[in-house]
C-alpha cells in the first residue's frame, strides 16, 4: 500500500516501563507525511522525538510500541526484520541528533567515518570511498575539505561537526532525513545556517525531512507543514505559512510566551495548560 | 518508619510516594526504590543471601557447632564425613564442620576488619586529594603510588615477617597494601565531582572545604566505593587465605581457612575431601561477594539515581 | 552613575592556562539595576560571571562589589551578598539531596536561625508547591528544579543575583514563567542582576542596560531602549539583532 506516502502513522502508542506499570509517552498520534518538510514541534515530554524513533525502531526494548500502521514507503515497521531495520537505518533514513560531539566516533577521523557510511549502502572501493566522502564535505559547504577529511572531531568546531554529521547521513543517498533538535547545540549564527544547508540540500535532492524541534519559530521558517504536540498527543497540524493564525490555544500560546525584541512587555504570557488538552483524542 | 500509622497494606505506596512529607520518608523511598531494582537481579540477591547466611553461620558458631573446634581425637583422624562428623575430620581428628563455623569467625572477621580501616582511608585520601588539588594532591597521590607499586602478597608478607605472624598482623598488613586502589578511585570520582556545577552552588553558598567534601563530595564517591569493596572482598579473602596458607596469618590451632587449607594439603589426594571442604567455603564466600558486587555495581553506578 | 556602583569591573583578564578567554572587561552595574551580558559561545560572558562569583581562579584586573575591593578568596559575608542561579537546572542541584536538604544548606553554613520557617518562605515565593519540599531533584521538572535554584540563591537574604543563561535549558512556556519569577523577585527584593545570555530577546525583556560580548571583550554597551531601536553601532550587534529578529519570524 504505497499512495505516494514516505511515512505513514496511525494510531501510534508507545510505553515505556516504570516500576508501577507502564507511563504513556505517545498517546495515539497519526499524521503522513511524503517527500516533503514536516516539523514536529513541542515541549520536552511532548513525545516528539520518541515518535522519531519509534519510525527508526531505535527505542530500547522495553519499550512498548503499539500502532495501527507504522510504515516507511510502504515498508511495515513494526514487522519488519532487524535486517531490513538495517537497511532502512543510515540507508533509506537518516538520522541527525542534537550534539555531534556524542554522535561521531572520537577515535576515527572524519572522512573515515563518512567513508565508513557511503561503504556501508555502496559498492566501492577505499579510493572511492574517500573521495565520495570529499564530495560530500564540498556538499555540505565546508571550506577545507581535504583538511576536515583527515581531522578528528574535537578538531572541528560544533557547528562543523554537525555538517559533517549531515555529510554522514546523506552518504547512502536516503529518501527521508530526521533531524532531531539539530541545532539546539549551537549558537544562533550558526544555527541558521546550518537549517539553511539541510533545506537546500533535502530540497536538491528531494528527500523527505522530519524536523523535530521545541523551536516553533525557527520550524515554522523551515518547514512546509507543521505538527504540534503536547503530551504524546497531536494538538494541532498546519502549514507552516499558517502558524501565526494557528487555532489551538496550546500553539498560540507557546507563540505568544516568547520574550520578543520588536515589542516590549512587561510580563510574559503565561501558558496555561487546559486539562481538556490532556484528554484522548479522536 | 512511621508507616504504621498508615491503613495496613499502604507500606509499599507510602515508601513509593511521590511527594514524600519528611526528610526520613524520602530517604526511605530512595531506599526502597534501589532495593526494587537490586531486586530484579536474582543473582545479586542470591549473593546477598548467601553473604548474609555465612554472616549468620559465623556469628552462631558456638550455638551451630557439634565439637569444641579444638577438641583432639587421634583415634578418629582424617575420617570422611559421617553421621557423627557432618563434614569429617582433619588431621588431629578435630571436626572439620565445627572447625569451618569458626573459621568463618576469622576469616570474615578479617575481611571485615580490613574493609573497615581501608574503605574510609581511601576515601579521605582520595576526596581531599581529588577535591584540594595542586601540591596536596601529588603528595598524596605519590604516597599512593608508592604503595601501589608493591605486590600485595609480597608487602604483606615483609610486613608480617617484620612483626609477629598473627591475625592481627595480617589484617594490618592486608589493609596497608589493599587502601591505594580505593584513594584512586575516590580521587577520580572527586575531580569529576569537584567540577559540576552543584559544588560550584555549595561552594557559593560559603561553606568551607572540608564541609563540602564531608557532606557533598564524599557521599557521591560512596556507591562506587560500595561496589569495588564488595568486589575486593573475594580478594581480601583470597589474601587472607593466602597468609594463612604460607603460615604468616592466623596461628595454629585457631580454626581459619586458609590455614585448614594449608595443613591439610598433603592429603589431598587420599583423603581429598579434607583440604578440599575450606576451599569450597573461600570459594563460595568469593563468588557470593563478587555476585552481590556486580547486582550493586547495576544498581548504584548509574549516576542519575 | 552618581551613587556608588554595587558591582563594579575594570582591566578584568582572565586567563585558562594560556588561554586568554576575558581580555579587559570594564562594566559598571547601579544597586537594583538588572545588566545583560550577551555573546556568542566562547564569547566569555559566562567566565566574566564566573569570576565575580569566586568560581574561577587566574584573573587580573579590579572588582568591586558594594565598594568593596574582591581579593583572589572570598569570605563568607561575601557569598552572604553575591548568589548566582546556574544553567542547566539538572546539574546544579545535588542528585542525592532533597530540595529541604538543597535549601537548609546555606542557612547551615550561615548560622541562620528559623530554618523551618525560612524553607517554608522560599518555597513559597517561588511558587513550589509544598510536596516538592523532601522530593530528589531527579523527581522535578525542569522549571521546578529551576526555582529550587532560585530559592537556594535568595534564602540567606543577597543583594546580588548573578544569573547564568537561567532558562536556556527550559522550554519556552517555563521559560516564561521563570523569567516573570526573577522579575518579581527582583522588586520584591531590591537585587541587583547581572543576567547572561545568547538570547537577545531574554536580555532586552530583562536588562536595561547590556554589554555584547566577542571574543573575550565587550565590543558594545548599549540601553534597552537603544537596542530595541536599532542604534546598536557594532557589526556584531547588528549581526545578533538580526539574526533575532530573524528567528521571531
Amino acid at each position: 500500500m504505497s499512495n505516494g506516502n514516505l511515512v505513514e502513522i496511525r494510531d501510534l502508542h508507545v510505553d515505556f516501563p516504570n516500576p508501577q506499570g507502564f507511563t504513556p509517552a505517545v498517546r495515539g498520534i497519526s499524521f503522513s507525511m511524503g517527500r516533503e518538510k514536516l516539523g514536529i514541534v513541542g515541549e520536552s515530554g511532548s513525545g516528539k522525538s520518541v515518535t522519531g524513533r519509534a519510525l527508526m525502531r531505535l527505542l530500547p526494548e522495553a519499550a512498548r510500541v503499539r500502532a495501527g500502521a507504522l510504515r516507511f514507503d510502504g515498508t511495515d515497521i513494526l514487522a519488519a526484520s532487524e535486517r531490513q531495520m538495517r537497511g532502512l537505518r543510515g540507508g533509506r533514513i537518516g538520522l541527525i541528533m542534537q550534539d555531534p560531539k556524542y554522535s561521531l566516533n572520537p577515535v576515527m577521523t572524519v572522512g573515515a567515518q563518512i567513508a565508513e557510511a557511503w561503504r556501508a549502502h555502496n559498492k566501492g572501493s577505499k579510493r572511492e570511498a574517500r573521495d565520495a566522502a570529499l564530495t560530500l564535505l564540498e556538499q555540505v559547504k565546508i571550506r577545507d575539505p581535504g583538511r576536515v577529511l583527515d581531522s578528528y572531531p574535537h578538531e572541528v568546531s560544533g557547528g562543523m561537526g554537525q555538517r559533517v554529521m549531515i555529510a554522514m547521513m546523506l552518504a547512502p543517498n536516503p529518501d527521508l532525513l530526521i533531524a532531531d533538535e539539530p541545532t539546539s547545540a549551537l549558537d544562533a549564527s550558526v544555527q541558521a545556517e546550518i537549517l539553511k544547508l539541510i533545506e537546500d540540500l533535502v530540497s536538491a535532492r528531494g528527500m523527505g525531512l522530519m524536523l523535530i524541534s521545541h523551536d516553533l519559530p525557527l520550524v515554522g521558517r523551515f518547514c512546509d507543514r507543521v505538527v504540534v504536540m503536547y503530551a504524546g498527543q497531536v494538538m494541532e497540524e498546519l502549514p507552516a505559512r499558517d502558524l501565526h493564525r494557528a487555532q489551538h490555544a496550546y500553539t498560540r500560546g507557546l507563540l505568544d510566551c516568547m520574550p520578543s525584541l520588536s515589542q516590549k512587555r512587561d510580563r510574559l504570557p503565561v501558558l496555561t495548560r487546559d486539562a481538556a488538552w490532556l484528554e484522548k483524542r479522536a | 518508619m512511621s508507616g504504621t500509622t498508615q491503613p495496613a497494606g499502604t507500606r509499599r505506596d507510602w515508601l513509593l510516594s511521590d511527594t514524600p512529607a519528611s526528610r526520613a520518608q524520602a530517604r526511605w523511598g530512595r531506599r526502597y526504590q534501589l532495593w526494587l531494582a537490586f531486586r530484579r537481579n536474582p543473582l545479586a540477591v542470591a549473593g546477598l543471601a548467601v553473604v548474609l547466611a555465612m554472616l549468620v553461620l559465623a556469628i552462631a558458631a558456638p550455638l551451630l557447632a557439634t565439637h569444641d573446634p579444638g577438641a583432639q581425637s587421634l583415634a578418629n583422624r582424617l575420617q570422611p564425613p559421617s553421621a557423627e562428623h557432618w563434614l569429617g575430620t582433619d588431621e588431629l581428628g578435630r571436626d572439620t564442620w565445627s572447625r569451618l563455623l569458626y573459621g568463618g569467625r576469622v576469616t570474615l572477621g578479617m575481611v571485615v576488619a580490613v574493609v573497615i580501616l581501608v574503605a574510609p582511608l581511601g576515601l579521605v585520601v582520595g576526596c581531599v586529594a581529588g577535591y584540594a588539588g595542586g601540591l596536596l594532591d601529588k603528595v598524596l597521590m605519590r604516597v599512593t603510588d608508592v604503595f601501589l607499586a608493591f605486590p600485595r602478597l609480597i608487602l604483606a608478607l615483609a610486613f608480617v615477617a617484620a612483626m609477629r605472624p598473627g591475625v592481627e598482623s595480617a589484617v594490618i598488613a592486608i589493609a596497608l597494601t589493599a587502601w591505594p586502589p580505593y584513594a584512586r578511585l575516590a580521587r577520580a570520582e572527586t575531580l569529576t565531582i569537584r567540577n559540576t556545577d552543584y559544588i560550584a552552588a555549595v561552594q557559593m553558598t560559603g561553606a568551607s572545604p572540608w564541609r563540602i567534601i564531608w557532606k557533598h563530595v564524599a557521599p557521591m564517591c560512596l556507591p562506587s566505593l560500595t561496589v569495588r569493596v564488595t568486589l575486593d572482598m573475594s580478594s581480601i579473602i583470597l589474601t587472607a587465605a593466602g597468609l594463612g596458607f604460607l603460615g604468616l596469618g592466623a596461628q595454629p590451632p585457631i580454626p581459619e581457612w586458609g590455614t585448614m587449607i594449608a595443613t591439610a594439603r598433603r592429603f589431598i589426594l587420599e583423603q581429598w575431601w579434607v583440604p578440599v571442604i575450606p576451599g569450597l567455603a573461600i570459594f563460595t564466600a568469593s563468588l557470593a561477594f563478587n555476585l552481590l558486587g556486580d547486582g550493586l555495581r547495576d544498581v548504584l553506578d548509574p549516576k542519575q539515581r | 552613575m552618581s551613587e556608588t556602583p554595587m558591582i563594579e569591573a575594570a582591566g578584568l583578564d582572565v586567563h585558562f592556562g594560556s588561554n586568554h578567554v576575558v581580555r579587559d572587561i570594564a562594566f559598571q552595574v547601579a544597586p537594583g539595576e538588572t545588566y545583560g551580558l550577551v555573546g556568542e559561545s566562547g564569547s566569555g560572558k559566562s567566565t566574566v560571571l564566573r569570576t565575580i562569583a569566586g568560581l574561577v581562579t587566574g584573573w587580573d584586573g579590579t572588582l568591586r562589589v558594594a565598594g568593596q575591593q574582591l581579593g583572589p578568596r572570598r569570605d563568607r559575608a561575601f557569598f552572604r551578598r553575591v548568589q548566582m542561579v546556574f544553567q542547566d537546572p539538572y546539574g546544579s542541584l545535588h542528585p542525592r539531596q532533597t530540595v529541604d536538604r538543597i535549601l537548609a544548606e546555606p542557612l547551615e553554613v550561615h548560622g541562620i536561625e528559623g530554618a523551618e520557617a525560612r524553607i517554608a518562605r522560599a518555597l513559597e515565593e517561588v511558587a513550589l508547591p509544598r510536596a516538592a519540599r523532601f522530593r530528589y531533584p531527579h523527581q522535578l521538572s525542569g522549571g521546578q528544579r529551576q526555582r529550587v535554584a532560585i530559592a537556594r540563591a535568595l534564602i540567606a537574604d543577597p543583594s546580588v543575583l548573578l544569573l547564568d543563561e537561567p532558562t536556556s535549558a527550559l522550554d519556552v512556556s517555563v521559560q516564561a514563567e521563570v523569567l516573570n519569577l526573577l522579575a518579581d523577585l527582583r522588586v520584591a527584593r531590591q537585587l541587583t542582576c547581572i543576567l547572561v545570555s545568547h538570547n537577545l530577546a531574554v536580555i532586552g525583556h530583562l536588562c536595561g542596560r547590556l554589554a555584547v560580548m566577542q571574543h573575550g571583550r565587550i565590543v558594545e554597551e548599549l540601553t534597552e531602549a537603544q537596542l530595541r531601536a536599532g542604534e546598536a553601532q557594532h557589526p556584531h550587534t547588528r549581526d545578533l539583532i538580526a539574526l533575532s529578529h530573524e528567528l521571531e519570524g
